[in-house]
Protein backbone atom coordinates (compact mmCIF):
# COMPACT_ATOMS: atom_id res chain seq x y z
CA UNK A 1 0.00 0.00 0.00
CA UNK A 2 1.09 3.51 -0.97
CA UNK A 3 0.97 6.40 1.57
CA UNK A 4 2.36 9.20 -0.61
CA UNK A 5 3.01 12.43 0.00
CA UNK A 6 -0.91 13.44 -0.47
CA UNK A 7 -2.26 11.11 1.50
CA UNK A 8 -0.26 12.34 4.41
CA UNK A 9 -0.73 15.56 4.19
CA UNK A 10 -4.44 15.09 3.94
CA UNK A 11 -4.20 13.00 6.99
CA UNK A 12 -2.40 15.99 8.71
CA UNK A 13 -4.50 18.47 8.27
CA UNK A 14 -8.03 16.03 8.98
CA UNK A 15 -5.77 15.03 12.02
CA UNK A 16 -4.77 19.12 12.51
CA UNK A 17 -1.58 18.52 13.20
CA UNK A 18 0.82 21.16 11.32
CA UNK A 19 3.81 18.62 10.07
CA UNK A 20 6.51 20.73 8.51
CA UNK A 21 7.34 19.90 4.49
CA UNK A 22 10.66 18.03 5.10
CA UNK A 23 8.98 15.79 7.65
CA UNK A 24 6.38 14.32 5.02
CA UNK A 25 8.61 11.70 3.49
CA UNK A 26 9.69 10.49 6.71
CA UNK A 27 6.19 10.32 8.00
CA UNK A 28 5.17 8.59 4.83
CA UNK A 29 7.65 6.04 5.49
CA UNK A 30 6.87 5.40 8.61
CA UNK A 31 3.00 5.12 8.12
CA UNK A 32 4.01 2.84 4.94
CA UNK A 33 5.50 0.54 7.96
CA UNK A 34 2.38 0.51 10.78
CA UNK A 35 0.42 -0.11 7.44
CA UNK A 36 2.30 -3.25 6.28
CA UNK A 37 1.68 -4.63 10.19
CA UNK A 38 -2.09 -4.15 9.77
CA UNK A 39 -1.91 -5.78 6.75
CA UNK A 40 -0.88 -8.52 8.35
CA UNK A 41 -4.48 -8.84 9.91
CA UNK A 42 -5.33 -9.71 6.01
CA UNK A 43 -3.58 -13.40 6.05
CA UNK A 44 -5.90 -14.15 9.14
CA UNK A 45 -8.98 -15.99 8.06
CA UNK A 46 -12.15 -14.73 9.10
CA UNK A 47 -14.08 -16.69 6.28
CA UNK A 48 -17.95 -16.84 8.09
CA UNK A 49 -16.99 -14.29 11.13
CA UNK A 50 -19.21 -11.83 11.44
CA UNK A 51 -18.17 -8.17 11.90
CA UNK A 52 -17.91 -7.09 15.05
CA UNK A 53 -18.62 -3.48 16.55
CA UNK A 54 -16.94 -4.25 20.26
CA UNK A 55 -14.81 -7.19 21.31
CA UNK A 56 -16.98 -7.79 25.11
CA UNK A 57 -19.92 -10.01 24.52
CA UNK A 58 -21.81 -7.56 25.84
CA UNK A 59 -25.22 -4.85 25.63
CA UNK A 60 -25.22 -1.51 26.17
CA UNK A 61 -26.85 -0.67 29.43
CA UNK A 62 -29.67 1.63 29.74
CA UNK A 63 -30.10 4.73 32.34
CA UNK A 64 -33.40 5.90 32.96
CA UNK A 65 -33.89 9.70 31.60
CA UNK A 66 -34.10 11.40 34.69
CA UNK A 67 -32.43 14.83 34.92
CA UNK A 68 -30.24 14.75 38.01
CA UNK A 69 -26.86 17.02 37.09
CA UNK A 70 -26.86 20.03 39.22
CA UNK A 71 -24.78 23.33 37.70
CA UNK A 72 -21.00 23.05 38.37
CA UNK A 73 -20.20 25.04 35.48
CA UNK A 74 -17.75 27.13 37.82
CA UNK A 75 -15.31 24.07 38.77
CA UNK A 76 -15.92 22.51 35.47
CA UNK A 77 -14.47 25.73 33.70
CA UNK A 78 -11.64 25.78 35.98
CA UNK A 79 -9.95 23.74 33.25
CA UNK A 80 -10.57 26.13 30.35
CA UNK A 81 -7.76 28.11 28.81
CA UNK A 82 -9.75 30.96 28.38
CA UNK A 83 -13.47 31.53 29.41
CA UNK A 84 -16.05 34.64 29.88
CA UNK A 85 -19.57 35.05 30.91
CA UNK A 86 -20.45 31.55 31.51
CA UNK A 87 -19.23 30.70 27.72
CA UNK A 88 -16.01 29.05 26.92
CA UNK A 89 -14.05 31.40 24.54
CA UNK A 90 -11.94 29.78 21.40
CA UNK A 91 -10.27 31.74 18.19
CA UNK A 92 -12.93 33.30 16.28
CA UNK A 93 -14.56 31.07 14.11
CA UNK A 94 -14.95 32.33 10.37
CA UNK A 95 -17.61 30.87 8.56
CA UNK B 1 -37.02 20.35 -22.58
CA UNK B 2 -38.15 20.52 -19.01
CA UNK B 3 -36.13 19.67 -15.86
CA UNK B 4 -36.82 17.56 -12.98
CA UNK B 5 -36.17 18.29 -9.58
CA UNK B 6 -34.75 15.58 -7.52
CA UNK B 7 -35.18 16.26 -3.38
CA UNK B 8 -34.34 14.01 -0.20
CA UNK B 9 -34.79 15.72 3.05
CA UNK B 10 -32.27 15.02 6.08
CA UNK B 11 -34.61 16.45 9.19
CA UNK B 12 -32.84 16.55 12.64
CA UNK B 13 -35.67 16.29 15.45
CA UNK B 14 -34.69 16.74 18.56
CA UNK B 15 -35.71 13.61 21.37
CA UNK B 16 -37.72 16.45 24.05
CA UNK B 17 -36.21 13.67 26.87
CA UNK B 18 -35.57 15.27 29.84
CA UNK B 19 -32.17 14.33 29.88
CA UNK B 20 -29.51 14.31 27.92
CA UNK B 21 -28.77 11.28 25.67
CA UNK B 22 -25.53 9.83 27.28
CA UNK B 23 -25.39 11.84 30.62
CA UNK B 24 -27.83 13.18 33.62
CA UNK B 25 -27.61 16.93 32.39
CA UNK B 26 -30.74 18.40 31.61
CA UNK B 27 -32.06 19.38 28.24
CA UNK B 28 -34.19 22.44 28.99
CA UNK B 29 -33.90 25.39 26.32
CA UNK B 30 -32.79 28.61 27.66
CA UNK B 31 -30.31 28.20 30.74
CA UNK B 32 -27.62 30.20 31.24
CA UNK B 33 -24.35 29.25 29.32
CA UNK B 34 -23.17 25.52 29.89
CA UNK B 35 -24.68 25.32 33.79
CA UNK B 36 -26.50 22.43 32.05
CA UNK B 37 -23.12 20.64 31.73
CA UNK B 38 -21.03 17.74 33.35
CA UNK B 39 -17.70 15.70 32.46
CA UNK B 40 -19.61 13.79 29.85
CA UNK B 41 -21.16 16.08 27.41
CA UNK B 42 -17.97 18.76 28.03
CA UNK B 43 -15.53 14.93 27.09
CA UNK B 44 -13.50 15.65 29.81
CA UNK B 45 -11.01 12.24 30.35
CA UNK B 46 -12.35 9.59 31.51
CA UNK B 47 -15.71 10.12 31.28
CA UNK B 48 -18.28 7.72 30.07
CA UNK B 49 -21.52 7.71 27.91
CA UNK B 50 -24.38 5.72 28.85
CA UNK B 51 -27.37 5.82 26.50
CA UNK B 52 -30.89 7.28 27.66
CA UNK B 53 -33.70 4.44 27.63
CA UNK B 54 -36.07 7.37 26.93
CA UNK B 55 -34.25 8.20 23.70
CA UNK B 56 -34.44 4.61 22.50
CA UNK B 57 -38.05 4.11 22.85
CA UNK B 58 -38.83 7.50 21.17
CA UNK B 59 -36.19 6.74 18.25
CA UNK B 60 -38.25 3.16 18.14
CA UNK B 61 -42.19 5.47 18.06
CA UNK B 62 -40.80 7.11 15.26
CA UNK B 63 -39.56 3.83 13.12
CA UNK B 64 -43.26 2.58 14.06
CA UNK B 65 -45.04 5.50 12.91
CA UNK B 66 -43.41 5.20 9.63
CA UNK B 67 -43.96 1.04 9.30
CA UNK B 68 -39.87 1.08 9.35
CA UNK B 69 -38.16 -1.79 10.50
CA UNK B 70 -36.59 -1.95 13.95
CA UNK B 71 -32.89 -3.14 14.21
CA UNK B 72 -33.25 -4.85 17.42
CA UNK B 73 -29.32 -4.83 17.21
CA UNK B 74 -27.32 -1.26 16.18
CA UNK B 75 -24.51 0.34 17.06
CA UNK B 76 -23.14 3.61 17.98
CA UNK B 77 -20.06 5.09 15.91
CA UNK B 78 -17.95 8.04 16.13
CA UNK B 79 -18.40 10.63 13.12
CA UNK B 80 -15.00 12.71 13.22
CA UNK B 81 -14.68 16.24 12.77
CA UNK B 82 -13.19 19.48 14.47
CA UNK B 83 -15.48 21.90 15.08
CA UNK B 84 -15.19 23.75 18.70
CA UNK B 85 -18.75 23.33 19.77
CA UNK B 86 -17.91 19.68 19.56
CA UNK B 87 -16.12 19.04 22.07
CA UNK B 88 -14.68 15.30 21.59
CA UNK B 89 -13.24 15.86 18.33
CA UNK B 90 -16.36 13.48 17.10
CA UNK B 91 -20.26 12.87 16.99
CA UNK B 92 -21.34 10.14 18.77
CA UNK B 93 -23.88 8.85 15.70
CA UNK B 94 -25.11 5.95 14.07
CA UNK B 95 -23.77 4.61 10.85
CA UNK B 96 -23.80 1.08 9.52
CA UNK B 97 -26.47 -0.02 11.79
CA UNK B 98 -28.82 2.45 12.22
CA UNK B 99 -32.23 1.57 14.96
CA UNK B 100 -34.44 2.49 12.43
CA UNK B 101 -34.16 1.10 9.06
CA UNK B 102 -36.53 1.47 5.95
CA UNK B 103 -40.01 2.79 6.23
CA UNK B 104 -42.39 5.43 4.17
CA UNK B 105 -44.46 8.14 4.94
CA UNK B 106 -47.71 9.11 3.12
CA UNK B 107 -48.32 12.66 1.90
CA UNK B 108 -51.02 14.75 1.32
CA UNK B 109 -50.32 16.77 -2.17
CA UNK B 110 -51.75 19.91 -2.84
CA UNK B 111 -54.35 18.85 -5.75
CA UNK B 112 -55.53 16.13 -2.95
CA UNK B 113 -53.74 13.15 -4.11
CA UNK B 114 -51.35 11.13 -1.97
CA UNK B 115 -48.06 9.86 -2.29
CA UNK B 116 -45.63 7.50 -0.73
CA UNK B 117 -42.06 8.89 0.15
CA UNK B 118 -39.53 6.38 1.04
CA UNK B 119 -37.69 6.71 4.48
CA UNK B 120 -34.13 5.50 4.48
CA UNK B 121 -33.26 5.51 7.72
CA UNK B 122 -33.31 7.26 11.07
CA UNK B 123 -30.57 7.06 13.76
CA UNK B 124 -29.73 8.45 16.72
CA UNK B 125 -27.37 10.63 17.66
CA UNK B 126 -26.14 13.72 19.98
CA UNK B 127 -26.40 17.14 19.25
CA UNK B 128 -23.47 19.80 19.35
CA UNK B 129 -23.20 22.90 21.32
CA UNK B 130 -23.95 26.58 19.64
CA UNK B 131 -21.21 28.97 19.04
CA UNK B 132 -21.65 32.90 19.93
CA UNK B 133 -19.67 34.40 17.31
CA UNK B 134 -21.19 38.00 18.15
CA UNK B 135 -20.63 38.01 21.38
CA UNK B 136 -16.83 39.38 21.62
CA UNK B 137 -14.48 40.57 19.04
CA UNK B 138 -11.38 38.31 17.65
CA UNK B 139 -13.29 35.61 19.62
CA UNK B 140 -16.24 32.98 19.84
CA UNK B 141 -18.51 32.00 23.04
CA UNK B 142 -18.95 28.23 22.96
CA UNK B 143 -22.43 27.11 25.07
CA UNK B 144 -22.83 23.82 25.32
CA UNK B 145 -26.08 23.24 27.01
CA UNK B 146 -27.16 22.08 23.89
CA UNK B 147 -24.38 19.75 23.41
CA UNK B 148 -25.40 16.06 23.95
CA UNK B 149 -28.86 16.28 23.62
CA UNK B 150 -30.80 13.45 21.87
CA UNK B 151 -31.26 14.09 17.81
CA UNK B 152 -33.43 11.06 16.09
CA UNK B 153 -31.59 11.91 12.44
CA UNK B 154 -34.45 11.25 9.86
CA UNK B 155 -33.55 10.34 5.73
CA UNK B 156 -35.90 10.30 3.06
CA UNK B 157 -35.32 8.93 -0.11
CA UNK B 158 -34.90 11.24 -3.24
CA UNK B 159 -38.83 10.76 -3.46
CA UNK B 160 -39.84 14.58 -3.90
CA UNK B 161 -40.48 16.04 -6.74
CA UNK B 162 -41.22 19.89 -6.16
CA UNK B 163 -40.41 22.29 -3.40
CA UNK B 164 -44.70 21.64 -2.47
CA UNK B 165 -44.00 17.77 -2.01
CA UNK B 166 -41.04 18.32 0.19
CA UNK B 167 -42.94 21.28 2.03
CA UNK B 168 -46.13 18.52 2.47
CA UNK B 169 -43.44 15.98 3.72
CA UNK B 170 -41.94 18.03 6.33
CA UNK B 171 -45.16 18.80 7.45
CA UNK B 172 -46.34 15.30 7.55
CA UNK B 173 -43.22 14.82 9.76
CA UNK B 174 -43.47 17.37 11.60
CA UNK B 175 -47.09 16.91 12.68
CA UNK B 176 -46.18 13.31 13.69
CA UNK B 177 -43.20 13.90 15.50
CA UNK B 178 -45.66 16.04 17.82
CA UNK B 179 -48.44 13.49 18.00
CA UNK B 180 -45.80 10.83 19.18
CA UNK B 181 -44.77 12.93 21.26
CA UNK B 182 -40.91 12.63 20.66
CA UNK B 183 -39.85 16.16 19.62
CA UNK B 184 -41.48 19.65 20.63
CA UNK B 185 -41.53 20.51 17.06
CA UNK B 186 -40.10 24.20 17.74
CA UNK B 187 -38.16 24.81 14.34
CA UNK B 188 -37.02 28.56 15.67
CA UNK B 189 -35.17 27.13 18.50
CA UNK B 190 -34.07 24.30 16.30
CA UNK B 191 -35.43 21.56 17.88
CA UNK B 192 -36.89 20.76 14.40
CA UNK B 193 -34.64 21.46 11.37
CA UNK B 194 -33.87 19.89 7.62
CA UNK B 195 -31.18 19.81 4.94
CA UNK B 196 -32.23 19.22 1.37
CA UNK B 197 -30.50 17.62 -1.22
CA UNK B 198 -31.76 19.25 -4.57
CA UNK B 199 -30.71 18.28 -8.41
CA UNK B 200 -31.76 18.60 -11.62
CA UNK B 201 -32.48 15.98 -14.50
CA UNK B 202 -33.72 15.56 -17.29
CA UNK B 203 -37.56 13.10 -16.40
CA UNK B 204 -36.50 9.16 -16.94
CA UNK B 205 -32.87 10.46 -16.62
CA UNK B 206 -30.26 9.33 -14.25
CA UNK B 207 -29.62 11.43 -10.67
CA UNK B 208 -27.78 14.56 -11.80
CA UNK B 209 -25.02 15.93 -9.45
CA UNK B 210 -26.62 17.26 -5.88
CA UNK B 211 -26.24 20.30 -3.61
CA UNK B 212 -27.10 19.73 0.11
CA UNK B 213 -28.64 22.87 1.53
CA UNK B 214 -28.36 23.08 5.34
CA UNK B 215 -30.21 25.52 7.69
CA UNK B 216 -33.46 25.53 6.88
CA UNK B 217 -35.49 25.99 9.96
CA UNK B 218 -39.13 26.83 8.16
CA UNK B 219 -41.55 25.56 5.74
CA UNK B 220 -41.31 28.56 3.65
CA UNK B 221 -37.18 28.83 3.46
CA UNK B 222 -37.27 25.19 2.44
CA UNK B 223 -39.51 26.09 0.16
CA UNK B 224 -37.26 29.21 -1.02
CA UNK B 225 -34.07 27.34 -0.94
CA UNK B 226 -35.10 24.49 -3.02
CA UNK B 227 -36.55 27.11 -5.87
CA UNK B 228 -33.64 29.06 -6.01
CA UNK B 229 -31.67 25.71 -6.00
CA UNK B 230 -33.71 24.71 -8.89
CA UNK B 231 -32.55 28.42 -11.08
CA UNK B 232 -29.03 28.44 -9.85
CA UNK B 233 -28.98 24.94 -10.99
CA UNK B 234 -30.48 25.27 -14.47
CA UNK B 235 -28.56 28.62 -15.23
CA UNK B 236 -25.19 26.77 -14.72
CA UNK B 237 -26.58 23.58 -16.39
CA UNK B 238 -28.23 25.28 -19.26
CA UNK B 239 -24.63 26.97 -19.88
CA UNK B 240 -22.96 24.07 -20.61
CA UNK B 241 -21.42 24.31 -16.84
CA UNK B 242 -21.90 21.37 -14.22
CA UNK B 243 -23.08 21.14 -10.65
CA UNK B 244 -20.79 20.68 -8.11
CA UNK B 245 -21.34 18.34 -5.20
CA UNK B 246 -20.96 20.70 -2.01
CA UNK B 247 -22.44 21.87 1.01
CA UNK B 248 -24.50 25.00 0.82
CA UNK B 249 -26.04 27.09 3.17
CA UNK B 250 -29.51 29.15 3.12
CA UNK B 251 -29.35 33.12 3.78
CA UNK B 252 -32.55 33.94 4.52
CA UNK B 253 -32.23 37.62 4.38
CA UNK B 254 -31.03 37.51 0.84
CA UNK B 255 -33.31 34.33 -0.11
CA UNK B 256 -29.92 32.58 -1.75
CA UNK B 257 -28.48 29.23 -1.15
CA UNK B 258 -24.12 30.15 -1.05
CA UNK B 259 -21.33 27.65 -1.13
CA UNK B 260 -19.92 27.08 2.49
CA UNK B 261 -16.45 26.05 1.32
CA UNK B 262 -15.13 25.64 4.82
CA UNK B 263 -17.22 22.04 4.89
CA UNK B 264 -16.14 20.78 1.82
CA UNK B 265 -13.02 18.99 3.35
CA UNK B 266 -14.84 17.71 6.50
CA UNK B 267 -16.90 15.19 4.59
CA UNK B 268 -14.03 12.63 5.40
CA UNK B 269 -15.31 11.70 9.04
CA UNK B 270 -13.65 8.48 9.07
CA UNK B 271 -16.54 6.49 10.91
CA UNK B 272 -15.63 4.13 13.44
CA UNK B 273 -17.44 2.07 16.10
CA UNK B 274 -17.38 4.01 19.26
CA UNK B 275 -15.80 1.47 21.74
CA UNK B 276 -17.25 3.68 24.66
CA UNK B 277 -20.78 2.20 24.01
CA UNK B 278 -21.60 -1.80 23.89
CA UNK B 279 -23.76 -2.38 21.05
CA UNK B 280 -27.92 -1.43 21.29
CA UNK B 281 -29.73 -5.05 21.52
CA UNK B 282 -33.42 -4.77 22.85
CA UNK B 283 -36.27 -7.59 22.49
CA UNK B 284 -39.63 -7.77 20.64
CA UNK B 285 -40.90 -7.34 24.33
CA UNK B 286 -39.75 -3.62 24.06
CA UNK B 287 -40.81 -2.74 20.75
CA UNK B 288 -44.10 -4.16 21.80
CA UNK B 289 -44.26 -1.88 25.06
CA UNK B 290 -43.55 1.39 22.58
CA UNK B 291 -46.26 0.20 19.95
CA UNK B 292 -48.98 -0.51 22.99
CA UNK B 293 -48.06 3.03 24.02
CA UNK B 294 -48.31 4.62 20.57
CA UNK B 295 -51.47 7.44 20.33
CA UNK B 296 -53.57 7.06 17.46
CA UNK B 297 -51.96 8.29 14.34
CA UNK B 298 -52.73 10.99 12.31
CA UNK B 299 -53.78 9.13 9.30
CA UNK B 300 -56.17 6.55 11.17
CA UNK B 301 -57.55 10.10 13.14
CA UNK B 302 -58.48 11.03 9.91
CA UNK B 303 -60.56 8.59 8.72
CA UNK B 304 -62.05 8.05 12.55
CA UNK B 305 -63.03 11.58 11.68
CA UNK B 306 -64.55 10.95 8.65
CA UNK B 307 -66.63 8.12 9.85
CA UNK B 308 -67.90 9.00 13.02
CA UNK B 309 -68.43 12.67 12.21
CA UNK B 310 -69.07 12.25 8.89
CA UNK B 311 -66.93 14.85 7.89
CA UNK B 312 -65.41 15.37 4.13
CA UNK B 313 -61.88 14.41 3.24
CA UNK B 314 -60.93 18.00 3.49
CA UNK B 315 -62.60 19.29 7.16
CA UNK B 316 -60.89 15.93 8.45
CA UNK B 317 -57.80 16.56 7.05
CA UNK B 318 -57.54 19.88 8.40
CA UNK B 319 -58.70 19.13 11.85
CA UNK B 320 -56.18 16.00 12.03
CA UNK B 321 -53.18 17.95 10.88
CA UNK B 322 -52.22 18.71 14.28
CA UNK B 323 -52.65 16.52 17.64
CA UNK B 324 -53.93 20.01 19.29
CA UNK B 325 -56.17 21.26 16.89
CA UNK B 326 -58.02 17.56 16.53
CA UNK B 327 -58.11 17.26 20.69
CA UNK B 328 -59.80 20.81 20.64
CA UNK B 329 -62.31 19.53 18.26
CA UNK B 330 -63.29 16.32 19.86
CA UNK B 331 -64.04 18.40 22.85
CA UNK B 332 -66.28 20.92 20.96
CA UNK B 333 -68.16 18.67 19.05
CA UNK B 334 -69.86 16.77 22.20
CA UNK B 335 -73.14 17.36 21.81
CA UNK B 336 -73.05 19.82 19.15
CA UNK B 337 -73.57 19.24 15.43
CA UNK B 338 -70.30 18.11 14.23
CA UNK B 339 -70.31 20.02 10.80
CA UNK B 340 -71.13 23.06 12.51
CA UNK B 341 -68.43 22.11 14.92
CA UNK B 342 -66.25 21.74 12.44
CA UNK B 343 -66.80 24.75 10.87
CA UNK B 344 -66.50 26.91 13.62
CA UNK B 345 -62.84 25.03 14.72
CA UNK B 346 -61.61 25.49 11.31
CA UNK B 347 -63.21 28.78 9.88
CA UNK B 348 -63.72 31.02 13.14
CA UNK B 349 -61.63 29.46 15.96
CA UNK B 350 -58.80 29.08 13.53
CA UNK B 351 -58.61 32.28 11.42
CA UNK B 352 -58.14 34.03 14.69
CA UNK B 353 -55.60 32.24 16.09
CA UNK B 354 -53.74 32.76 12.72
CA UNK B 355 -54.60 36.48 13.16
CA UNK B 356 -53.34 36.61 16.37
CA UNK B 357 -50.09 35.25 15.44
CA UNK B 358 -50.97 31.99 18.04
CA UNK B 359 -50.79 28.32 17.67
CA UNK B 360 -53.76 26.12 19.20
CA UNK B 361 -51.74 25.64 22.56
CA UNK B 362 -51.57 29.29 23.55
CA UNK B 363 -55.54 29.53 22.12
CA UNK B 364 -57.40 32.22 25.00
CA UNK B 365 -61.34 30.25 24.29
CA UNK B 366 -60.78 26.57 26.02
CA UNK B 367 -62.74 24.00 23.70
CA UNK B 368 -65.22 23.58 26.70
CA UNK B 369 -66.33 26.99 26.14
CA UNK B 370 -66.79 27.30 22.71
CA UNK B 371 -69.03 23.64 22.94
CA UNK B 372 -71.01 25.85 25.39
CA UNK B 373 -71.29 28.44 22.94
CA UNK B 374 -72.28 26.38 19.84
CA UNK B 375 -74.96 24.54 22.32
CA UNK B 376 -76.42 27.85 23.12
CA UNK B 377 -76.97 28.29 18.90
CA UNK B 378 -78.21 24.32 18.96
CA UNK B 379 -80.98 24.89 21.66
CA UNK B 380 -82.28 28.37 19.72
CA UNK B 381 -80.64 30.33 23.07
CA UNK B 382 -78.60 32.68 20.61
CA UNK B 383 -78.32 33.34 16.75
CA UNK B 384 -75.20 31.82 14.96
CA UNK B 385 -74.62 36.07 14.66
CA UNK B 386 -74.97 36.69 17.79
CA UNK B 387 -72.34 33.66 18.82
CA UNK B 388 -70.18 35.10 16.51
CA UNK B 389 -70.04 37.98 18.38
CA UNK B 390 -69.97 36.92 21.52
CA UNK B 391 -66.93 34.23 20.31
CA UNK B 392 -64.95 37.54 19.59
CA UNK B 393 -65.03 38.78 22.58
CA UNK B 394 -64.45 36.42 24.35
CA UNK B 395 -61.31 35.50 22.57
CA UNK B 396 -59.94 39.11 23.28
CA UNK B 397 -60.87 39.75 26.61
CA UNK B 398 -62.58 36.17 28.13
CA UNK B 399 -65.51 35.62 30.08
CA UNK B 400 -68.25 32.46 30.15
CA UNK B 401 -70.52 32.35 27.50
CA UNK B 402 -73.79 32.09 29.88
CA UNK B 403 -72.87 35.28 31.86
CA UNK B 404 -72.46 37.29 28.77
CA UNK B 405 -75.43 36.01 27.15
CA UNK B 406 -77.39 37.09 30.65
CA UNK B 407 -75.68 40.23 31.16
CA UNK B 408 -75.99 41.69 27.98
CA UNK B 409 -79.70 40.44 27.04
CA UNK B 410 -78.62 38.97 24.18
CA UNK B 411 -80.98 35.96 24.64
CA UNK B 412 -82.58 35.17 21.04
CA UNK B 413 -86.21 36.44 20.96
CA UNK B 414 -88.61 33.57 19.98
CA UNK B 415 -91.72 34.45 21.56
CA UNK B 416 -94.10 34.86 18.33
CA UNK B 417 -95.96 37.93 19.93
CA UNK B 418 -92.82 39.78 20.42
CA UNK B 419 -91.44 38.88 16.83
CA UNK B 420 -94.62 40.01 15.15
CA UNK B 421 -94.99 43.31 17.47
CA UNK B 422 -91.62 44.56 15.87
CA UNK B 423 -92.67 43.67 12.10
CA UNK B 424 -95.77 45.01 12.47
CA UNK B 425 -93.75 48.34 13.54
CA UNK B 426 -91.36 47.79 10.45
CA UNK B 427 -94.19 47.54 8.03
CA UNK B 428 -96.06 50.49 9.26
CA UNK B 429 -92.82 52.60 8.59
CA UNK B 430 -91.93 51.67 5.10
CA UNK B 431 -95.31 52.02 3.19
CA UNK B 432 -93.74 52.48 -0.02
CA UNK B 433 -91.35 49.29 0.65
CA UNK B 434 -94.84 47.35 1.49
CA UNK B 435 -96.54 48.75 -1.61
CA UNK B 436 -93.43 47.83 -4.13
CA UNK B 437 -93.11 44.38 -2.31
CA UNK B 438 -96.68 43.46 -2.84
CA UNK B 439 -96.36 45.10 -6.71
CA UNK B 440 -94.26 42.08 -7.07
CA UNK B 441 -90.77 43.29 -5.93
CA UNK B 442 -89.90 39.94 -4.05
CA UNK B 443 -86.50 40.61 -3.49
CA UNK B 444 -87.54 43.28 -0.99
CA UNK B 445 -88.15 40.42 1.48
CA UNK B 446 -84.57 40.58 2.49
CA UNK B 447 -84.88 44.70 3.22
CA UNK B 448 -87.62 43.90 5.68
CA UNK B 449 -85.78 40.87 7.50
CA UNK B 450 -82.63 43.23 7.80
CA UNK B 451 -85.04 45.80 9.45
CA UNK B 452 -86.36 43.43 11.48
CA UNK B 453 -83.38 42.34 12.96
CA UNK B 454 -81.74 45.58 13.21
CA UNK B 455 -84.55 46.57 15.27
CA UNK B 456 -84.35 43.30 17.55
CA UNK B 457 -80.51 44.03 17.81
CA UNK B 458 -79.77 40.73 15.82
CA UNK B 459 -81.45 39.16 18.81
CA UNK B 460 -85.20 37.86 16.82
CA UNK B 461 -84.42 34.13 15.89
CA UNK B 462 -83.78 34.53 11.62
CA UNK B 463 -86.29 31.70 10.43
CA UNK B 464 -89.11 33.12 12.76
CA UNK B 465 -88.77 36.71 11.28
CA UNK B 466 -89.01 35.17 7.34
CA UNK B 467 -91.83 32.81 7.90
CA UNK B 468 -93.84 35.99 10.01
CA UNK B 469 -92.49 38.40 7.54
CA UNK B 470 -93.57 36.44 4.58
CA UNK B 471 -96.99 35.57 5.94
CA UNK B 472 -97.77 39.26 7.26
CA UNK B 473 -96.64 41.14 3.58
CA UNK B 474 -98.62 38.35 1.76
CA UNK B 475 -102.13 38.53 3.88
CA UNK B 476 -102.08 42.47 3.51
CA UNK B 477 -102.00 41.81 -0.21
CA UNK B 478 -105.49 40.21 -0.47
ZN1 LIG C 1 -23.69 16.22 30.73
Amino acid sequence: MAFDAEAVIRTAHLARISLPAAEVAAVAEQLERIMEMVEALRNVPTEGVGSMAHPLDLEQPLRPDIAQNSDRREALMQNAPAARDGLFLVPKVIE
Amino acid sequence: MEWEVVIGLEVHAQLNTASKIFCGCSTAFGAAPNTQTCPVCLALPGALPVLNAAAVDKAIALGLAVNAQINKRSVFARKNYFYPDLPKGYQISQYELPIVGKGTLTIALPDGREKLVGITRAHLEEDAGKSLHEAFSGQTGIDLNRAGTPLLEIVSEPDMRSPAEAVAYLKKLHALVRYLDVCDGNMQEGSFRCDANVSLRRPGAPFGTRAEVKNLNSFRFLEKAIEYEMERQQDILESGGKIVQETRLFDANKGETRSMRSKEEANDYRYFPDPDLLPLVFDEARIGAVRAALPELPDAKRDRFMQQYGLPAYDAGVLTASRAVADYYETVAVGVDAKMAANWVMGDLLGALNKAGLEMEGCPVAAEKLRILLQRIGDQTISGKIAKDIFELIFAEGGEVDAIIDSRGLRQITDSGAIAGLIDEIIAANPQQVADYRGGKDKLLAFFVGQVMKASKGKANPDQVNASLREKLKAGSQ
